[in-house]
């Protein structure tokens, strides 16, 4: 199957290419990346005037909810969803029932996968840290890895025992892995339901302070410095946690974070409607600390977005706020508001967004770079900066539609990826 | 277009209390054991006149208050604007008294219900008699005034309004008729 | 004029004129209710469910006597008799209970922000009497309609609330109440009981009782409440009392005379010492007896808004 990509702006931050061309694909791969290209009338012909071609995106932080929790999401629903957000590639993380801590769940998340749409999202199986995700004992790390694990977290919960920490980086280390945590320092944060400040006392909820999270990445820092190696902080929410990432790369440490799109796009008073979909862990932060992380995605010390896609079914979250469980889906509005917030703001660059997007999630999980060059596999997305749509939970291809961006009207949208010889437009 | 016409001006106002007073004090041989009690807004005025006049001729401190009726009303149920309480105050025992309950219109009687079923909650009268200075029919419950001012026979298009010197700046009765 | 909102969620954001309106309301009640027959028929045939979700004797006796002083009809149910045991959710609940043709819901619930959901899924009119620490408005009014009762005014009073600021709901309709209603407000609490940024809420925070009654007109004691030390807010009832509690002993060292509150129920001799709440100076059985005319003032505002 022949596809040519007409006139489009390809970006590709590691060939450090940015120009209007035209791209020829053939059964998957990249033949031709030359202006004037044409082919005949039954091959497909996109016209990319004024969009952007870039290397496929990855979320390295999904909750695909199956096995386990399917009336949430499926493999196939939430790779669906993944596709229609624009993402070539989606990590799941293991708070699955059962849990990734066995070599057998990653086969069969695997063989679900490729099932989708013949495959088009490739999903990266997240294996837990330790069995059960019970911060015990470890999960047999290098078993899961040769199955086809790419890192290690038991997100949802933090590695609480610090020995375990030091001990899970130190084994992971060892087969070059990344052990992701969900910082949460749980004697402070438990019970807790939103982020502590003026709003969460004008509610009287019970509240998280930014220091939980905060101790347990400072905590974190000191062992991966220790241990030499490879930490990532998953969704990191408040200045002071940028501040701590900023200075531990200063010291060249081997470390790494992730920022969700709610993270920059919304604060704290957005509770103040008691919409469940607005309960989060880490919860939404304070102005201030929405200043900060847009700071820390633009001098470099946030490598990735990642959007802790976390659906709920409709009856799950239309309870009591105290009640609600944590979380939202981001898959499909995560690019469309990263490039509100982001990119119309000039926060970031295009290259940028792109970097946060693909090149670096891709670099710390140890995943191939994507090279948009001649002989190479097509593994892109296309991005239009310009288009203006509006939010609409009725449309999304999840299961779940707990978003609290239903009704946004964003400027900017993924209309489509090619991976593996497919291809899926969304104009 | 609305008309009115001035059915009674500020002389027969007076005339129409003063009679009213003594017919009430007739009827009752003396004020002895008589209380007045007005019906908020205008009610509270008129028993304040009749409670001078009274005064003036029997030379006895008269007994007085005033209901706001508005909890007692069978209107509450449907949509209409909410009034403003204005309370109730009786600062006497009602018990045993014989009650002039006074009103400045008869229209409907539901009013006059409320009152009654309001002044019976209070305590157990020995009687109660009703006071009205115009009686305008269109009864809609088994009502009749002992005391009026002025029987005045109106259409139901027709709005009667009585009006007093204490909200109103003036004393006299005025029919209008919205066309 | 009528209230602004069908529903009493809460004072945050209440229009002064509203408060107005609620304590003059109450005011004629407070008079029904020195009348032989303590009873008017304002809602005869309007149904109110009073729906507890955690016991609360007093409040819902003061609900439910306002209630049946309206002539409404009064369906009680309370969480240990209910459904919410077998796992019905509260959507759930409040939608069964409103197919049986109820007016108004009266809630008392755990979880901040309950009331507001409840009217988020329900068509009833929705009362708020108390959703976790987030607010008990009825309560807050019941304590302005006590200082104004006393006092004659509220504003400018200095008004002093004193205890477990984080965890009450008490405390933050009084601070919104009052603030709306114009007086000058303060907390006074050890530092582990007092929320984050509540300076921000426009209030004056005092860690010294004695400068708290230095400064106070008012005191508004809250129960404190013994679970608490649990999580380490506070070492011990001991030195709570110590160092928190209203005492004849320090009022007396005050010139001038303080008026005494309390929501209820009283610690006696932790929060406050029995001379002081049985002193003449405390109004603690005024406000229950306010309650009743207060939550009258607003099922009838509520019940009879078209």
């Amino acid at each position: 199957m022949k596809i040519l990509l007409k006139n489009g702006r390809l970006i590709d931050p590691i060939g450090e290419i940015d120009t209007v061309t035209d791209v020829l694909i053939i059964d998957g791969i990249i033949q031709k990346i030359s202006q004037n290209l044409s082919v005949t009338k039954e091959d497909k012909s996109i016209d990319l005037t004024g969009k952007i071609i870039s290397p496929g995106f990855i979320d390295m932080h999904v909750h695909l909810r199956e096995p386990g929790f399917e009336h949430k999401e499926t493999i196939e629903s939430g790779s669906r969803a993944a596709a229609s957000g624009g993402f070539t590639s989606v990590c799941c993380m293991p708070n699955t029932n059962p849990v990734i801590d066995d070599p057998s769940v990653i086969k069969w998340i695997q063989q679900c996968s490729l099932k989708v749409d013949d495959g088009i999202v490739d999903v990266y199986p997240i294996a837990a840290i330790t069995k059960g995700r019970e911060g015990k004992e470890l999960a047999p790390m290098m078993e899961l890895a040769e199955a086809g694990a790419l890192a290690f977290s038991d997100d949802g919960s933090p590695v609480e025992n610090a020995e375990v920490m030091r001990r899970a980086l130190e084994y992971a280390s060892m087969i070059d892995k990344p052990i992701i945590q969900h910082a949460e320092e749980l004697s402070m944060a438990k019970g807790g339901v939103m982020n502590e400040g003026y709003v969460s006392t004008l509610l009287g909820m019970q509240p998280i302070p930014s220091i939980a999270e905060e101790i347990m990445i400072s905590r974190d820092l000191h062992i991966s410095q220790y241990t030499k190696a490879q930490y990532h902080a998953a969704h990191i929410s408040t200045a002071g946690s940028v501040e701590l990432l900023r200075s531990a790369k200063k010291k060249n440490l081997r470390v790494s974070c992730e920022v969700t799109p709610h993270h920059f796009s919304l604060t704290d008073n957005a509770v103040r409607s008691f919409d469940t979909n607005t309960k989060m862990n880490p919860p939404l932060r304070s102005h201030e600390d929405v200043e900060a992380v847009k700071e820390g995605l633009r001098d470099g010390t946030i490598d990735v977005i990642a959007t802790d896609h976390a659906p709920h079914s409709f009856d799950e979250k239309q309870v009591e706020f105290l009640y609600a469980p944590f979380g939202i889906v981001g898959l499909e509005t995560a690019v469309g508001l990263a490039i509100t917030e982001l990119i119309h703001t000039k926060i970031l660059t295009p290259k940028q967004l792109i970097e946060k997007f693909s090149v670096n999630p891709r670099n710390i999980l140890h995943l191939p770079r994507i090279n948009i060059q001649e002989g190479e596999p097509a593994n892109l997305t296309f991005l239009d900066f310009m288009q203006e749509w509006i939010v609409d939970i009725n449309n999304f291809q999840s299961k779940s539609k707990n978003s609290p961006f239903h009704g946004w009207k964003l400027k900017g949208k993924a209309i489509g990826i090619i991976n593996k010889g497919k291809m899926k437009l969304f104009p | 277009m609305t008309q009115s016409s001035k059915i009674i001006g500020e002389k027969g106002f007076e005339r129409t209390l003063y009679r009213l007073a003594h017919e009430i004090l007739e009827r009752n041989k003396g004020a002895g054991n008589l209380a007045l009690v007005g019906i908020k807004t205008r009610g509270e005025f008129l028993s304040k006149r009749l409670a001078l006049i009274i005064q003036e001729i029997e030379h006895t401190e008269m007994r007085i208050g005033y209901l706001d009726i508005t909890l007692y009303r069978d209107d509450l149920r449907d949509n209409f604007n909410q009034p403003v309480l204005k309370g109730t105050e009786i600062a006497f025992d009602v018990t045993g008294k014989d009650i002039i309950l006074i009103d400045d219109v008869l229209f409907t009687g539901r009013t006059v219900r409320a009152a009654l079923d309001e002044l019976v909650d209070l305590g157990r009268p020995s009687s109660i008699q009703l006071a009205v200075l115009i009686d305008r029919g269109h009864r809609e419950l088994p009502i009749k005034a002992d005391f009026v001012g002025k029987n005045l026979p109106t259409s139901l298009d027709q709005n009667v309004k009585v009006m007093m010197k204490e909200i109103d700046g003036q004393d006299s009765v005025i029919v209008i008729k919205e066309e | 004029m009528p209230l602004c909102n069908r529903h009493l969620l809460g004072l945050e954001g209440m229009p002064k004129d509203d408060i107005q309106l609620i304590l003059d309301t109450a005011t004629t009640f407070r008079e029904v209710l020195d009348r032989p027959i303590k009873k008017v028929p304002t809602l005869q045939g309007k149904t109110i469910v009073n729906l507890f979700f955690e016991s609360s004797t007093r409040t819902r006796i003061s609900f439910e006597l306002a209630e049946r002083r309206l002539s409404a009809d009064v369906v009680n149910f309370s969480a240990d008799a209910s459904s919410v045991k077998k796992g019905e959710t509260l959507k759930d609940t409040a939608r069964n209970i409103e197919v049986m043709k109820i007016d108004m819901i009266v809630m008392r619930h755990t979880a901040p922000g309950a009331a507001v959901f409840l009217s988020n899924v329900t068509g009833a009119i929705i009362i708020n009497a108390g959703d976790g620490s987030h607010e008990h408005p009825t309560q807050a009014l019941l304590d302005m309609y006590t200082i104004r009762e006393k006092h004659g005014r509220i504003e400018g009073l200095n008004i002093c609330i004193v205890g477990d600021i984080s965890h009450s709901r008490v405390a933050l309709s009084n601070i919104f109440g009052l603030k709306t209603m114009g007086a000058n407000v303060a907390i006074c609490a050890p530092k582990t009981l007092i929320p984050c940024e509540v300076e921000q809420l426009g209030v004056k925070v005092f860690y010294n009782i004695d400068e708290a009654i230095r400064w106070a007109d008012i005191l508004n004691v809250l129960r404190i409440q013994l679970e608490r030390q649990d999580r380490a807010f506070f070492p011990s009832l001991r030195e709570y009392r110590q160092h928190f509690a209203v005492t004849r002993e320090r009022l007396d060292k005050s010139k001038k005379t303080l008026t005494i509150m309390h929501p209820g129920p009283i610690n006696r001799d932790v929060e406050l010492s029995a001379d002081v709440a049985d002193s003449e100076h405390s109004v603690i059985l005024q406000q229950v007896l306010n309650g009743v005319a207060v939550r009258m003032a607003v099922l009838y505002l509520l019940g009879t808004r078209s």
